[in-house]
């Protein structure tokens, strides 16, 4: 079957646009606007100012169990780790030492980031189950642990981000560009000294066999 | 084998054949001889909707290293850098890095939302964006711990373990600066949270400027759907970057006025100098190469005479500009040719010819880029980090090419 003549006429008629009348349109109508409800199902982000933290309360007494029962198979009953799983506690004035030890106490800025994560991601493999008094009860409980507060002090929405972190004041934002700024491209005799081999990877064997 | 159509004959011949050579055959080859491939028919269309790699290339796969995390679920695997070719990773062979595991995620149950300081949030399905502007870039993306067991000397002895947390892709997706005009960015609004909708609900914080400059959210890796593996159906592209802030399953973006401080940058993915003091927000992955041919895994082993020397070069600030091999530990260095195309905040091939005469080598590439930036050495870093700052180790990296040409990862003095 073809298309006669008339129809060939009338359909170019409809879908052509020249180039000179053609105007390229600006987007529109695309993605829905976010419904409040929408947003405060995922909204359950916290910084350090203490904005997002949801209502709630808790202590370190609340937490203990809570912390035995699902949080110490990997972490240990008193946050101290158990085999390669990550170390909560300890490790303070550890920093510059050979091996640091980087814990919730020794290293972390903010306590906003410790109820931030675990309402988020813990427990492993089972995230986002745990409800906030939970969180504040866990937190409590990791920060007790870490001399920060006291075993029966209760934490909530209005005094958690108050918290001063001992390491806080180590922190600083990258300086590479200034501090790391290499610029120098020597091309010959660039060593003075000898050249000698100090470690090679197959002395100590650790690289995965096929 | 008797029936000339049984294929599965064919197949079995194939994989014992590669198993022989593996185990390296006694019988000599004889590549002149009547071969199965040349006399019998092979697969026909229908046999392989989806395509693989030959079953002769089955040792070019990803690997982990057991003993770096607790698990394998929350961890990382690496590149086979020796084997590619090209400055394109394929898609199966890109490291994985999770935090939660590789999430399998229903794109017909997911959202993208853009939501805080914002004149109209908004949320997107997979479709609606893939409606919207598209690009198409190449960019590599690099674990900020690529070569992070380096730090106290030589211990992984092969570049796919000291630089395979690397790989290079041509993504397609919107430009994030399409998405925040539609959504009509407030004046306060300078930082933005990624955040995904895996079991880690990974957050970073990134900066405005970064996120209007060149941040994509993209659905395509060279080609074709992401992988799984790589955020399917959409991850954050930010080009030049660690790859930690590149986040996967993305699911939301908050405008805000300032930083979150979420785990991934402050426990983690900040880098502890010997003073005790730690650098956060070091976002950049700095100038970097290594050679991957010789290697470990490419050795010269009794074959003097003619070789190329390969290797990639990439700069998270821009375009590698040269790369210089040394051949003696770094005392003298011959500039390589750059194998183009050469793009900003992409992996670079570089190669050099040369005549091997079974001398010993210490072997080395530094790469510097378009901003003057010169690759340092392992001293020059740790004269300024100390050896326990993990991440963002861009130093010169030393291969020892033996007298039989045997290859091994050293470090020097």
């Amino acid at each position: 079957m073809t298309l006669g003549l008339t129809g060939l006429l009338a359909l170019g008629l409809a879908t052509s646009v020249l180039a000179q009348d053609y105007q390229r349109p600006s987007i529109s109508g695309i993605g829905a606007v976010a419904q409040p409800e929408q947003i405060a199902a995922w909204d359950i982000d916290v910084r350090p100012d203490g904005l997002g933290l949801p209502v709630g309360k808790g202590t370190a007494e609340d937490g203990e169990a809570l912390f035995a029962d699902r949080c110490a198979m990997c972490h240990g009953d008193f946050g101290e780790g158990v085999g390669r799983w990550p170390v909560l506690t300890g490790g303070h004035g550890s920093l510059t030492e050979e091996r640091p030890e980087k814990t919730v106490g020794s290293y972390w800025p903010y306590t906003s980031t410790l109820f931030d994560y675990i309402y988020r991601a813990m427990p492993y493999g089972d995230a986002k189950t745990l409800s906030p008094d939970e969180v504040y009860a866990l937190s409590a409980y990791i920060l007790a642990e870490n001399q920060i507060v006291e075993y029966d002090q209760e934490l909530n929405q209005d005094n958690f981000a108050q918290i001063e972190m001992p390491n806080r004041a180590n922190f600083f934002a990258d300086d590479r560009a200034v501090s790391e700024a290499y610029s120098e491209r020597c091309m010959s005799g660039c060593k003075a000294e000898d050249i000698n081999i100090v470690s090679a990877a197959p002395e100590l064997d650790v690289t995965p066999e096929e | 084998m008797t029936n000339a159509l049984n294929r599965r004959g064919f197949l079995a011949a194939g994989a014992a054949s590669a198993g022989a050579l593996a185990a390296g055959s006694a019988k000599a080859a004889n590549p002149f001889e009547p071969k199965e491939w040349g006399q019998y028919l092979g697969a026909g269309v229908d046999d392989e909707p989806y395509g693989t790699p030959s079953e002769f290339e089955a040792h070019v796969v990803r690997r982990n290293v057991p003993w770096l995390t607790a698990d394998s679920v929350s961890s990382i695997n690496f590149t086979p850098l020796a084997d590619l070719e090209g400055f394109i990773t394929p898609n199966g062979l890109h490291f994985e890095r999770h935090h939660g595991g590789r999430a399998i995620v229903d794109p017909a149950e997911h959202r993208l939302m853009i939501h805080g300081l914002v004149d109209k949030p908004l949320v997107f399905s997979l479709e609606d964006l893939k409606r919207l502007p598209s690009v198409s870039r190449f960019y590599f993306i690099e674990c900020a711990a690529n070569g992070g067991m380096e730090w106290r000397g030589a211990q992984l002895n092969g570049c796919q373990f000291t630089h395979g947390m690397v790989s290079c892709c041509q993504y397609t997706g919107v430009k994030l600066s399409t998405l925040m005009e539609m959504v009509g960015v407030k004046p306060n609004g300078k930082w933005v949270l990624a955040e995904g909708a895996d079991a880690a609900g990974m957050n970073r914080s990134i900066p405005m400027e970064k996120i209007m400059d060149d941040c994509m959210i993209a659905w395509a890796q060279n080609g074709e759907a992401l992988r799984p593996a790589q955020g399917y159906p959409m991850r954050l592209i930010v080009p030049g970057f660690e790859g930690n802030m590149w986040v996967k399953w993305i699911r939301r973006l908050e405008i805000g006025d300032m930083p979150w401080f979420a785990r991934e940058e402050t426990s983690k993915y900040t880098d502890l100098l010997e003073d005790g003091r730690a650098r956060m927000f070091t976002w950049v992955q700095d100038c970097n190469s290594v050679i991957t041919r010789p290697s470990p895994e490419k050795p010269w082993l009794d074959r003097r005479g003619f070789h190329m020397i390969s290797g990639l070069a990439w700069s998270g600030r821009g375009a590698v500009k040269g790369v210089d091999i040394s051949l003696d530990g770094g005392n003298n260095w011959i500039p390589a040719d750059l194998e183009g195309p050469v793009m900003p905040k992409c992996l670079t091939r570089f190669s050099l010819p040369f005549e091997w005469q079974g001398q010993e080598m210490l072997i080395q590439s530094r790469a510097y880029d378009d901003t003057g930036y010169v690759q340092p050495t392992f001293a020059q870093n740790r004269s300024v980090r100390g050896v326990n700052s993990i991440y963002h180790n861009n130093s010169v990296h030393t291969w020892h090419i033996k007298p039989d040409g045997g290859v091994e990862n050293v470090q020097l003095v």
